[in-house]
């Protein structure tokens, strides 16, 4: 692996962060698996490149593309808690539909942002520049790095006041929090709305980072995220509701230099095709690795007791 | 003979032999391409197949004079920006990138400036944001579209069906390639008097159903270059020779998939034409100077046992240009 290699997978890394967040939001603090978000993300790329082509303001084209998330993360939860259908399904439902959405808003599949404003044009000017080239390779995994923290700043502030301490409350119990006077509905609805802005905001910094929407893009978000969230999990076991946002962008690193590491497996005899195979196994074996350990553990205590 | 002669001649022959030896080290400094592709697909394998045939007889051969590194974002989109990481990190003498995701993913991380970037099979290179126009792009980044002859293909229908009316068109609205030709297929559609009955599955799961739904309201199926569809051919062409309707598409993979007939550029002529530009670039030309490109000659694909089950009989001027399966 080089190190622009590295860097690479650093900022997928802290990119593919966010969505880890937000499926930490829907599938651990509120309990609700929410697939909604293979549809979300292209639903991001797509607002937001549509918007940048018609030469209104990245950033602007961002917020709208955060809010179009939004929408739809709300879209799910209301068909699951006002018509009382399974989450699992109603995200099911908003995720399909989204498919036809986004090739509408796009008006074709593919929209290209080569050459484009951005939000991080700025960025990319700065390292053209002679003076500063050397910094060309560190500068967006910084920027990623930086949204990544900030993000995870707001998220965590949130689920520590009294709104959040809330939706954490109906996720772990709703019955409980029901008769503390939580409207359970209402967390449902504002939690999956953010989670699914969330997801839209990644899709949005993805188009313009990678330079294209292709309404494709969304296939195995969920996987992604979901498996960022688990290795992190694995690795961290995370107590606190810090580590456990920390421990989702470090799951998500983690999983960008599992495929880092599989492309150059070619070494081994492996071949292109194989990357899915390989990942695979280098998360797996991460995984399991702190199971074994306590394991491990726990033999070596029994036999120092006997 | 003299001593001195034979010492003379024995030296000779040895700074001869020395000589040829650092000039054959100094002409070999092997040249490295590396490959990118966004999806297995028969399609994008033979134009990596064609390519690198191509290269063999520009005299360039994997293993001797030219390394060749080889990945597949296998549909991810993430990990086709990795794998543009990964080659900027190898600084290769050019970089191919087959599919339209993929060179727009080498382009954004690249750059327009820096490593020579060949794409191929991109239908549509200026709508996709590769180069500003296909002559003067004034970029190192150049290659080999293959828009497809639509307007052969349709009017290829009219030659051998002269009685068909409604032409039945499969596609996947979230896939570029048909999206695109699909303006001009209806165009063309109308100017040799079809009417076309469109049936649009979204996922490969749905073929059947969009095929089924065909059956009974058209004369024949024309296929766009689709990779969903082209994937799913023999489902498709199955269907289709079951319920007796001919079957065209814009992938001459498909006819030895099953389906009757393709009119068009094979794609391992795509990759011969890919593989010249790189021989090109390789040899030292600037990659700025070099037009983007067309396959070449459009050829006739026809599968035989379709053509007999159909009880089709070919116009002498197509069995005889033809080639068949």
């Amino acid at each position: 692996m080089n190190l622009i290699q590295f860097m690479g997978a650093l900022e997928v890394g802290f990119l593919y962060g966010l969505v880890a967040m937000a499926v930490l939001l829907s599938f651990r603090i509120l309990d609700f698996p929410d697939l909604t978000v293979d549809g979300s993300l292209p639903l991001g790329a797509a607002v937001c490149a549509i918007l940048i082509v018609s030469g209104v303001n990245p950033w602007l084209a961002t917020g709208c593309a955060i809010l179009a998330g939004m929408v739809a993360g709300f879209t799910t939860a209301w068909i699951s808690v006002r018509w009382n259908i399974l989450h699992l399904l109603a995200s099911i439902l908003t995720m399909t539909a989204l498919y036809s959405i986004n090739l509408r808003i796009m008006g074709r599949p593919n929209i290209a942002l080569l050459g484009e404003q951005t939000i991080f044009t700025p960025l990319e000017n700065f390292t053209s520049l002679e003076d500063f080239s050397y910094l060309r390779h560190y500068t967006m995994s910084i920027a990623m790095g930086v949204i990544a923290i900030v993000i995870l700043v707001f998220i965590y502030r949130f689920l520590s006041s009294e709104k959040g301490l809330a939706m954490r409350a109906t996720g772990a119990n709703p019955r409980m929090a029901k008769a503390q006077g939580v409207s359970v509905n209402r967390q449902v609805l504002f939690g999956i709305a953010l989670s699914n802005g969330l997801v839209a905001l990644a899709g949005a910094l993805w188009a313009q980072y990678a330079g294209f929407a292709d309404v494709t893009m969304g296939v195995g978000t969920i996987v992604v995220g979901l498996a960022a969230v688990i290795v992190g999990e694995a690795f961290f076991n995370p107590k606190v509701i810090l580590t456990a946002l920390i421990a989702c962008i470090l799951g998500s690193i983690f999983y960008r230099l599992a495929i880092a590491v599989a492309l150059n497996a070619s070494f081994l005899g492996l071949q292109a095709s194989d990357l899915q195979l390989v990942t695979a196994i280098i998360v797996g074996f991460a995984m399991i690795t702190p199971k074994l350990r306590s394991k491990i553990l726990d033999f070596k205590a029994s036999r120092s007791q006997a | 003979m003299s001593k001195a002669n034979v010492i003379k001649k024995l030296l000779t022959a040895l700074l001869l032999s020395l000589s040829l030896n650092n000039s054959s080290l100094a002409n070999s400094p092997p040249k490295h391409i590396a490959i990118t592709q966004y999806v297995e697909h028969v399609a994008a394998d033979a134009v990596r197949q064609g390519l690198v045939d191509e290269l063999i007889q520009k005299g360039y051969q994997e293993g001797k004079n030219l390394t060749i590194d080889f990945e597949n974002a296998q549909g991810s989109a993430a990990t086709a920006s990795q794998i543009a990481r990964k080659f900027v990190g190898l600084k290769p003498d050019v970089i191919v990138a087959i599919t339209t995701p993929s060179a727009q993913t080498m382009v954004k991380t690249v750059g327009k400036n820096s490593i020579p970037i060949v794409f191929s099979a991109v239908t549509d290179p200026i709508a996709a944001g590769l180069v500003s126009s296909l002559k003067d792009h004034k970029a190192k980044v150049t290659g080999v579209m293959d828009a497809p002859p639509i307007k052969e293909q349709i009017a290829f229908i009219k030659t051998i069906l002269p009685n068909a009316k409604k032409i039945g068109i499969l596609y996947n609205p979230g896939d570029s390639g048909s999206v695109s030709s699909l303006q001009i297929i209806r165009k063309e559609a109308k100017a040799e008097g079809f009417t076309l009955v469109e049936s649009t599955p979204f996922k490969s799961s749905d073929i059947q159903t969009a095929v089924l739904q065909l059956v009974g309201k058209v004369d024949a199926i024309y296929v766009p270059l689709d990779n969903m569809i082209v994937s799913a051919m023999k489902t498709v062409s199955s269907l289709a020779l079951k319920h007796n309707l001919p079957l065209f598409s814009a992938d001459n993979g498909s006819v030895e998939a099953g389906a009757l007939a393709c009119v068009g550029y094979s794609y391992i002529q795509t990759g011969h034409k890919t593989g010249e530009i790189v021989a090109e670039i390789l040899n030292g030309k600037d990659p700025s100077e070099i037009a983007v490109a067309s396959p070449g000659t459009i050829d006739i694909f026809i599968n035989r046992q379709a053509l007999e089950k159909l009880k089709i009989i070919l116009p002498v001027t197509v069995r005889t240009q033809a080639h068949f399966f």
